[in-house]
């Protein structure tokens, strides 16, 4: 099945991203295709590459990136909701890319299924 | 994405916003309403629905002067000029609150749950804010 993941939250302060990626690991593991990954609302901050958790900890946005290397799999950060975050393209990290509104819109229309992660 | 042939998109789904928030306090209501314009865009079916609190997000006379924030909620009366023309209130929400359709900025189908589940069924996609 091909499956888009919508992320709303951004990392740590909700599980949303946390469950989302394990989400697509767990899908893409039983062969599915993951279409498209897109981050919207705090969800934009999962791109940001100056993240730095304690060492104890899972480093997120790193786990985004080696999912999208591993699977190629498309991360989408939204423009506008980055822009007003102040989230630009010199701190996003490998495997992100961000562009506009219209790429969560047309991944719902190829996908077979949009699923949402937020709070 | 690509630009569509002159017939129309080749693919048309049901996306449907569900709105469940007060229009402010957080931003989804806002970064909501900019996802439901671009959709109109795409020529999909597209529809909003206003439940819960997000009944507020339609009321009338909004002023934000106190909080500082941006007051969107005119934008609402623009979906008709975007074609975006199905917007539904649960009217069990409405009343709950002691609203009614005068107190709404826009003139949407108030409709109870029962009928509001049904078209939900109906749905490719659901985004709910």
């Amino acid at each position: 099945m091909k499956i888009s993941l919508l992320i709303n939250e951004g990392p740590f302060t909700h599980q949303a991203s946390d469950s989302a990626y394990r989400f697509a690991a767990a899908a893409l593991a039983k062969g599915h295709e993951i279409y498209r990954v897109f981050f919207y609302n705090d969800g934009v901050n999962n791109c940001n590459k100056l993240s730095e958790p304690q060492t104890d900890d899972r480093n997120l946005v790193a786990l985004w990136s080696q999912l999208a290397k591993d699977h190629e799999v498309d991360l989408v950060v939204c423009v506008a909701a980055a822009l007003r975050r102040g989230v630009k393209d010199e701190i996003v990290a490998d495997g992100f890319r961000i562009s506009g509104l219209g790429q969560l819109v047309e991944a719902g229309i190829q996908a077979d299924r949009m699923v949402t992660f937020g709070d | 994405m690509e630009e569509y042939d002159e017939g129309g998109p080749e693919i048309v789904k049901r996306f449907m916003y569900v709105n469940r928030r007060p229009p402010h306090g957080t931003i989804y209501a806002l970064e909501c309403l900019e996802v439901v314009l671009i959709t109109a865009a795409f020529e999909q079916f597209e529809s909003l629905v206003f439940m819960d609190d997000g009944v507020y997000q339609l009321k009338k006379n909004q002023d934000t002067t106190g909080i500082g924030t941006k007051n969107f909620s005119k934008t609402y009366r623009a979906l008709d000029d975007y074609d975006v023309e199905r917007i539904y209130v649960e009217k069990e929400s409405l009343e709950a609150r002691g609203l009614t359709a005068d107190d709404l900025i826009i003139q949407p189908e108030i409709l109870p749950t029962d009928e509001l589940r049904e078209i939900m069924a109906q749905q490719d996609i659901v985004f709910s804010s």
